[in-house]
């Protein structure tokens, strides 16, 4: 029976990816692509990917047949389709871009001129689910309610819907992905800005919509076959009522505060709805649904796999985007089998035995000026997924996996001067004002007046909040049953030692020797009816037994990356999952332990063993215990796993590779600074500052402004800042919590107009095994995660090269490193220096796996489990170069400065190859949103040298490009000077010929703007030419040597004749030894 | 605050799991099955085909949502499914007091005590449901955990499950609810309220008569008739299956039946039922119709099975359970008679198979036409 009604097979399927990673679309979509290609695969397929996130584990060997690592935009795929006579294109496993991508190559033709099928839903019902009015129609036909809606062409008819409706109303962009350009507006005085913004980015339509603020907000998954069988496979619910984006809320899933007949109405509705649009595969229909009646709202459907997809994949063991890429071949769900019971089949609805809870993570702190309210717009840039069985040990969970600093939810954890301005205005912060607003004696009811959260939610913080204040009174032993009490409430170790002022340690061996120990549970989509091999499992301390026992194998154990942060996401999973299948292919068990629901690492084919839980010493060392690995891997999931090094290591579990010692004396400043000077290695002058008065007197030490301001341990930048003054100095002093000794804030000479390099590799027992080079476009003083890296160096000395690679051969002796490492340097004329040595996998570790064709982190993971086969290195005779860029989110951060500086600013990254730097770097500026300018571009180049600098840059844009250059005074009087033509404009908006103008009318479309002023607050100058570039989707360039390598490379190239090569074209060149 | 009383569940095969009383702390005894619904409890308790059992519910959090007040006499107003709890008892991972919800007007608890039914919380519901898949269903006993176990066993409350069961849960006598002018014959020997008001929403009269009634002259009076679900062995009906025997031998209009309702068919035609090791008690059951081969997610509480191969062989299977392919309805190859294991009403649960109730009444409709 299976593959009864399959119809005509495709021979070579496209899979159109989501490009980098940015907010509204994350790592969620390299987990559906994957789903998807193996699922094509399995069917003899020949599966062809265009993705340029070449972080990502879909453009890894040995699942896609073909990879191209170019933009996801209709010319380069119709390239792509014709180069690779594909006759079937799957757009709904790419989120938002992949979307559009495949409904312009509809609408312009490409598709039927090349016969190519669209898999899946049909073009018809994803239009109809797009274009809100189509949509708003398509569900009254059925009866089906929508919010009240107005779609507005124009602002003069989204005003007069808006007054219409009756303040406040709701306004959204149409197409946009995780509702950009939306808000609530409130009053009529904000609301012509409001619809401003909501058509910028050239969206086409506004919608502005009745207000449903305080409504619940609910979601289905729902998934349909061609065959018109349909199920529901999960349905979410928001902590956060309506006014909040659900990327945005706290999410459980199964739904908390329905009864049968709520469920089942949404249920069935959804059902209808899925049916009349004509969904095939797999789609979410979101609610809003009356706190107080059955009355509801439908206010989307996405015709995709989406980002609550992956949630509802990872929160059921329902493999939501294999099932819709088999649908999509033809076959109907109880034609697929259940992956997870292996006896049963897909057309089934789970039944959870657990709940799970989403938190999102932002970084709003990281972006200088971006608004700290959360509301309709998606500002977060992770998020985590705690499962357990009450909401009290889940939310708990689910705070500490944040790596906020939390210790759950806490109501000390933060000071609030305002509790009801921030319960009434929501920030990231808002549930620990909740904890803190029922600590100080607010009932739950007056909360529930000012929040609008069920009261089901805040009844289930009380016990916390009373267990919280009840431990902090408590100095004496707890008695087991009390102990058990707090464990169940999800107080960690740490917290109830914390409060009762003891140790975490102490509080362990009390709890061993009571015997309270969480147990772990399958996640079996059937609640334990039917027998389940499931290998996917999550711990409670309210399960008494374990459902799967430990094996007697020889394991190891690869600790995740965590949640998606600025300066830590995909490229970890990248690390952590071919960390997995390297040590299973050397015959060993392997268990991954992770909490991030976008992710591969936690899908549970890729190991033995998915445990779903957090990654702290409390829960490593519990599995660690139960487990009995071998050995447990914290270098491949970045900064959290790498942190637990020194604990994990005293407490007597084995770290595999480099030892937990050496990793700690690269790690503190202290010690690694003077391992630097044994080993006589040359790095920028820097010192300790123990308190705010010493720091002028170590500038001066070290040779005066600019210096550079950090604390030890730090990932991306976090508080890093650049001072240029002392009164700067004394501001981003002022804004450390605390200065001591044992808290010191380091000092270091910040070296301008340098290059840097960074060096990712492997060593086994300090012998260096592989290694390769990269340089930066950028001068030093950008973040290494937001630079633009080439491989090979096309620029650097032979000289630097060698001394760079001497450095890392000499520390790589020094800390005995076995497994993989990564320097950076500074480098002047061919003076070296190291700024920073990292004993783990790096951020470009699967770029520079990719591009050398050697996977770096399955040789690391071969050397630390002792296996020693020789390798060649190859990573300078390549007969190709690629650039990775970094993608920046700030369109949707409002009032975010888009600078680049020390703090790392950028949500994902891209990887292309060309023949050249020049194409490699069109390519991979071309799939970071680039567009090549048209019009005219706008110049504002800072210090008086930046601009003679880019004197031939600007030459090449008036002769050889033949574009009108438009100027702020300054730049317009050097151009003049040298003869370059240039239409000179005011810097801010004060007339309507300055260039903010310029921007907004659509005469420029490219800026370059390169600061030069600090203002007092330390702001540069220029905030509203780049906010407005940013606001109006025009491309932005603020460094000048990116500038120069962009104009030149376009200079070289043009945008048709970049060409689309596949990867393996690329990687089997032959390459022209050097030797 | 005093504490709530430990309550035990104590297995046949002797497992002991204690946990906090949140009913009426009193003891009970019943066969203990487990349902995997994520919510739906107060339409689960009222079914009256969990009379007789002790419930665990699979998923942990229960309570959430409250109860809404008590219905009036004689009415069947939603959410109830019977004007009473059926359970003998609950188990729970985690009952939830604070519940919120706007039709709510007391919690779980406080009802369950109200009705005198025993209530656990505390449980690990997942290693007990474990147990009782690997065991199959087992008799179990809630007690108050200081009791002694053997007289425990003795001075709790149990259920007669053989044919006492049936006339506990059906009517005294005869009930009509009037509506339209389709009248159909409700065989009731537990049927739940959602049947009558099922066939009330589409335009029937409605006659629920309890099984042990004499059933021919009411069925001649009515347009069709539906033999509704209900606890226990069916094999324990012998007098309702000869009734049923004979009208299947006469009956000129269609016969519709659901869950207990199937297996009566089935053993009425000649077929034989059996009892599952743990039953089918969930709400995303998949049956998979046998003919137009499509798939429906459905509500269901059963025990016993149908056996495909005891049919007659003017009778056939009509669809097939996806999961473990048990039998999950039958229909006559000849004459308008047919049966589904699953529960087109839902309540709770998916609704998905409610155009049966369409099918049904409009055969009904067509051959009372025919006829008049």
């Amino acid at each position: 029976m299976y593959g009864a009604y399959l119809p005509k097979k495709p021979k070579r399927v496209l899979v159109l990816g989501s490009g980098a990673l940015q907010i509204g679309q994350a790592g969620e979509f390299d987990y559906s692509g994957s789903q998807a290609i193996k699922a094509f695969k399995e069917e003899g397929i020949f599966t062809v990917l265009v993705n340029p996130n070449i972080a990502t584990i879909q453009t890894s060997e040995g699942l896609a047949d073909r990879i191209h690592l170019t933009a996801v935009t209709p010319d380069f795929v119709e390239r792509i389709i014709v180069k690779e006579e594909v006759d079937a294109i799957a757009l709904s496993f790419g989120g938002q871009t992949a979307l559009n991508c495949g409904l312009a190559l509809h609408d312009s033709g490409v598709l039927a001129k090349y016969g190519v099928r669209v898999l899946g839903t049909p073009i018809k019902s994803i239009r109809d689910t797009e274009d809100r009015k189509l949509f708003i129609d398509r569900l009254n036909e059925i009866g089906v309610k929508t919010a009240r809606s107005h779609a507005c062409l124009t602002a003069a008819e989204a005003r007069a819907a808006a007054l219409d409706l009756g303040l406040p109303v709701m306004l959204r962009g149409g197409y946009a992905l995780g509702g950009k350009g939306s808000g609530i507006v409130e009053t009529e005085a904000e609301l012509d800005a409001a619809i401003r913004r909501a058509f910028d980015g050239g969206v086409p339509q506004v919608l502005v919509e009745e207000n449903l603020r305080g409504w619940k907000e609910i979601e289905y998954e729902v998934v349909r076959d061609a065959r018109d069988n349909c199920i529901t496979v999960c349905n979410m619910e928001n902590l956060d009522p309506m006014g909040i984006h659900t990327g945005e809320s706290i999410v459980v899933a199964p739904s908390q505060t329905l009864n049968d007949e709520d469920y089942q109405l949404l249920r069935s509705i959804a059902i209808k709805t899925v049916r009349h649009l004509g969904i095939v595969g797999e789609c979410n229909i979101q609610y809003a649904f009356d706190p107080l009646s059955t009355d509801y709202r439908v206010i989307e459907v996405n015709a995709r796999l989406s980002r609550s997809s992956a949630l509802a994949s990872k929160a059921t063991g329902y493999p939501l985007a294999y099932v819709a890429a088999k649908i999509a071949l033809g076959y109907t769900m109880p034609e697929i089998p259940n992956a997870i019971t292996r006896r049963t089949t897909a057309f089934f609805e789970p039944a959870l035995d657990y709940l799970v809870v989403k938190m999102p993570r932002w970084d709003l702190g990281k972006f200088r000026g971006a608004n700290l309210r959360i509301g309709s717009e998606m500002k977060s840039v992770g998020e985590v997924m705690a499962i357990g069985r009450t909401f009290p040990e889940v939310i708990q969970k689910a705070l500490r996996m944040l790596d906020i600093g939390v210790r759950g939810l806490d109501p000390d954890a933060f000071v609030f001067e305002d509790i009801k301005d921030k319960l009434k205005n929501p920030t990231p912060l808002r549930i620990f004002a909740v904890a803190q607003a029922l600590r100080d004696g607010m009932t739950v009811e007056e909360i529930h007046e000012i929040t609008k959260i069920d009261l089901w939610f805040l009844n289930c913080i009380v016990p916390i909040v009373q267990t919280h204040v009840a431990l902090q009174r408590r100095r004496d032993l707890l008695e087991e049953g009390e102990l058990l009490a707090a464990k169940k409430l999800g107080f960690s170790d740490q917290m109830i030692g914390h409060l009762m002022g003891k140790p975490r340690t102490e509080i362990r061996e009390q709890r061993k020797r009571f015997g309270i120990q969480p147990q772990l549970a399958q996640i079996d989509t059937m609640a334990a009816e039917f027998p389940a091999e499931t290998n996917y499992l999550y711990s409670s301390y309210h399960a008494t037994a374990t459902d799967v026992a430990p094996s007697w194998r020889k394991k190891i154990m690869v600790l995740g990356s965590g949640v998606y942060r600025i300066g830590s996401s995909v490229e970890f999973d990248w690390c952590c999952v071919n960390a997995i299948k390297t040590a299973s292919d050397l015959g060993y068990e392997t268990i991954m332990l992770n909490y991030n629901p976008e992710t591969v690492s936690t899908d549970y084919d890729t190991c033995d063993k998915l445990i779903f839980d957090e990654i702290s010493i409390e829960t490593v060392l519990d599995i660690y215990e139960r487990e009995q690995p071998y050995g447990i891997v914290v270098s491949m999931g970045g900064q959290v796993p790498n942190n637990l090094a020194m604990r994990l290591a005293k407490a007597g579990a084995r770290i595999l590779g480099t030892s937990a010692e050496n990793i700690d004396q690269a790690e503190d400043r202290n010690k690694f600074g003077q391992l630097l000077d044994r080993l006589g290695i040359d790095q920028p002058k820097w010192d300790h500052a123990t308190d705010a008065a010493g720091a002028p007197a170590i500038v001066k030490k070290l040779g005066g402004f600019p210096v550079l301001v950090r604390p030890s341990y730090v990932l991306s930048g976090a508080a890093m800042s650049v001072a240029q003054e002392i009164h700067q100095l004394e501001r981003i002093l002022a804004r450390a919590k605390a200065i001591s000794p044992e808290y010191p804030v380091v000092i270091s000479k910040f070296e301008t107009h340098a290059r840097e390099i960074e060096i990712d590799a492997v060593a086994d027992h300090g012998e260096l095994i592989l290694s390769a080079i990269s340089e930066h476009i950028e001068d030093a003083g950008v973040h290494s995660g937001d630079a633009t890296l080439v491989l090979p160096p096309q620029t650097l000395y032979i000289g630097t090269i060698r001394k760079v690679r001497q450095i890392a051969a000499k520390i790589a002796r020094a800390l005995s490193i076995t497994g993989p490492f990564n320097i950076q340097f500074l480098a002047r004329q061919n003076e070296v220096k190291v700024i920073e040595c990292n004993l783990r996998a790096s951020r470009s570790f699967p770029f520079v796996s990719k591009v050398t064709g050697q996977n770096y982190v399955a040789e690391a993971m071969r050397r630390m489990l002792g296996v020693q086969t020789p390798i060649e290195n190859r990573s300078l005779d390549l007969d190709y170069v690629a650039v990775k860029a970094p993608m920046f989110s700030f369109s949707r951060l409002v009032g975010a400065d888009p600078m680049l500086g020390v703090e790392m600013a950028s949500t994902g990254e891209v990887g292309c190859f060309g023949d050249d730097v020049h194409e490699a770097l069109l390519h991979a500026l071309v799939a970071t949103g680039f567009r090549f300018p048209k019009k005219g571009v706008l110049l504002s180049l800072g210090p008086l040298q930046d601009k003679y600098w880019f004197a031939d840059e600007a030459r090449v844009i008036a002769e050889q490009l033949g574009l009108p250059i438009f100027a702020t005074p300054g730049t317009a009087a050097a151009l003049a000077s040298l003869g370059i033509a240039c239409t000179s404009l005011g810097k801010e908006q004060a007339d309507g010929a300055d260039a903010v103008h310029a921007i907004e009318n659509g005469s420029v479309d490219l800026v370059i703007n390169i600061p030069r002023e600090y203002d007092e607050q330390g702001r540069p100058d220029g905030f509203w030419i780049r906010r407005r570039a940013v606001d109006a989707g025009i491309p932005l360039l603020t460094d000048l040597q990116l500038a120069r390598a962009v104009i030149e490379a376009m200079r070289h190239r043009k945008l048709s004749t970049l060409s689309t090569l596949s990867y393996d074209e690329y990687v089997t060149r032959k390459t022209v030894a050097l030797r | 605050m005093i504490e709530p009383p430990k309550m035990k569940l104590v297995l046949e095969d002797g497992t002991t799991m204690v946990g906090t009383s949140f009913g009426a702390p009193r003891g009970a005894a019943g066969e203990v099955v487990f349902n995997t619904g994520m919510a739906g409890y107060v339409e689960t308790l009222t079914d009256p085909s969990y009379r007789g059992q002790i419930l665990v519910t699979t998923y942990p959090l229960v309570g959430s949502y409250g109860v809404p007040a008590p219905r009036e006499p004689g009415s069947i107003a939603r959410p109830y499914e019977a004007d009473r709890i059926q359970v003998q008892g609950l188990v729970v991972q985690s009952y939830v007091g604070a519940y919120s919800h706007h039709a709510a007007t007391r919690s779980l608890g406080a009802w369950l005590e109200a009705e005198g039914i025993p209530a656990v919380t505390g449980i690990d519901t997942r290693t007990l449901t474990r147990k009782l898949r690997e065991h199959g269903t087992m008799r179990g006993w809630v007690l108050p955990a200081d009791m002694d176990v053997e007289r425990g066993k003795r001075a709790a409350h149990a259920v007669e499950m053989k044919e006492e069961v049936f006339r506990l849960v059906s009517p005294k006598e005869t009930v009509r609810y009037v509506g339209g002018g389709i009248k159909i014959l409700l065989v009731d020997c537990g049927a739940k309220d959602n049947i009558v008001r099922s066939l009330l929403e589409r335009g029937c009269t409605v006659v629920r008569a309890p099984w042990h009634t004499d059933l021919a002259p009411l069925a001649a009076e009515c347009d069709g008739i539906m033999v509704g679900n209900g606890p226990g062995d069916p094999k324990d009906l012998e007098p309702l299956i000869l009734q049923m025997r004979a009208l299947l031998g006469s009956y000129p209009r269609p016969i519709f039946g659901i869950c207990l309702g199937n297996q009566i068919l089935a053993l009425a035609a000649g077929g034989d039922t059996y009892k599952l090791p743990y039953g089918h008690r969930g709400v995303n059951q998949p049956v998979q119709d046998l003919l137009t081969r499509r798939c429906y997610v459905t509500s269901q509480n059963h025990g016993y099975a149908v056996r495909d191969a005891s049919l007659p062989p003017d009778w056939e299977a009509w669809f097939v359970n996806i999961n473990d392919g048990t039998n999950e309805g039958i229909r006559s190859r000849t004459r308008p008679f047919f049966s589904v294991q699953f529960h087109p009403e839902a309540s709770p649960g998916p609704e998905d198979a409610g155009f049966l109730f369409d099918d049904f009444l409009r055969l009904v409709g067509a051959m009372a036409k025919r006829s008049s």
